[in-house]
């Protein structure tokens, strides 16, 4: 069985999580969790940026555990795509980077979408669902 | 020949971002973008007209509507519309079919906005084609169901002076 996605993150450049999105059961994680786990994270990766000893600073990039894998992916603008997933899961980068041209597709193109506020935007929702399913 | 997609609609979710600020209803929004697509209207026809170099003007109303339905659908969005149909119960009425119109690509209708759709940009060309070909109409978009599939429609219905005119041509 391939390894599946479990749940995708958006986090604001201010550190506010501005989409949750779950691809199976999410029993363990409430809303204010996510909300918490996301402005953690957000610092979490400031931190790592200032700890880093040479070269050009990226952050966290991705957790590796025995039981997820977590890959961020950070735009230019300061948002963080972040996907959990299955431990042996590949292309994460790949697919986080296709999220993101959806993002900049169906929400910033939308006219009712303020930027940095929570993401409600019908046609975002369905394509993220169709391109995870295909994956 | 062809503008990139993102940019028209960059600069069409930014005209309908500077409407809201100028309306407090929903209908008055569909008013200000059909205002909008008015002008544009005007100016294809006569575009499109001089492109074609040496066609006859239409003076019936299936002919208009087929018109604008194949050449002017062809040069703003690259293909026809799907369907032109008559209405059944009204004789007056003329209804232009679209399954996903071209200016709707990118953009969700937020829930309390009802339905609202961002069509009326097409509605009001529609109806500046009309107007400049003389067949004065009253042109709205509706979202439609059509077996558990939302649709555009544009709703075209004649004024009295040219469905007088359209008997007497017989």
């Amino acid at each position: 069985m391939a390894p599946k996605c479990i749940t995708l993150f958006i986090v604001n450049k201010a550190g506010g999580l501005i989409y949750t999105r779950h691809f199976s059961d999410p029993k363990h994680l409430g809303v204010n969790e996510c909300l918490r786990l996301a402005s953690t994270f957000h610092s979490m990766h400031a931190i790592a940026g200032r700890l880093t000893p040479a070269g050009p600073v990226t952050g966290i990039e991705s957790v590796e555990a025995d039981t997820f894998r977590l890959q961020c992916f950070q735009t230019p603008t300061g948002i963080k795509f972040i996907m959990l997933a299955e431990p042996m899961i590949s292309n994460l980068d790949s697919l986080l980077r296709q999220i993101y041209s959806l993002y900049s597709d169906y929400v910033l193109k939308n006219p009712f979408y303020e930027l940095d506020m929570p993401i409600q935007c019908e046609l975002f929702d369905v394509k993220v669902q169709d391109l995870v399913a295909a994956k | 020949s062809e503008v990139s997609l993102s940019a028209f609609c960059f600069l069409f979710s930014e005209m309908v971002q500077y409407y809201q600020t100028r309306v407090n209803t929903t209908q008055e929004l569909e008013k200000k973008l059909a205002g909008a697509g008015y002008g544009v209207g005007a100016r294809m026809l006569e575009l499109v007209c001089f492109r074609e170099k040496g066609s006859k003007r239409e003076t019936r109303i299936v002919g208009i509507l087929s018109y604008i339905k194949d050449n002017i659908w062809k040069a703003m969005f690259g293909k026809a519309a799907d369907a032109l149909e008559r209405s059944t119960e009204r004789e007056d009425e003329y209804m232009i079919h679209e399954k996903e119109p071209l200016v709707n690509t990118y953009v969700s209708v937020p829930k309390d906005f009802g339905h609202l759709n961002c069509a009326s940009f097409v509605a009001g060309a529609v109806h500046g084609i009309l107007d400049s070909a003389d067949f004065g109409a009253r042109v709205t978009a509706h979202t439609t169901q059509l077996a558990s599939e939302t649709r555009t429609t544009i709703l075209v219905k004649f004024s009295p002076e040219v469905m007088e005119r359209e008997r007497r041509l017989g």
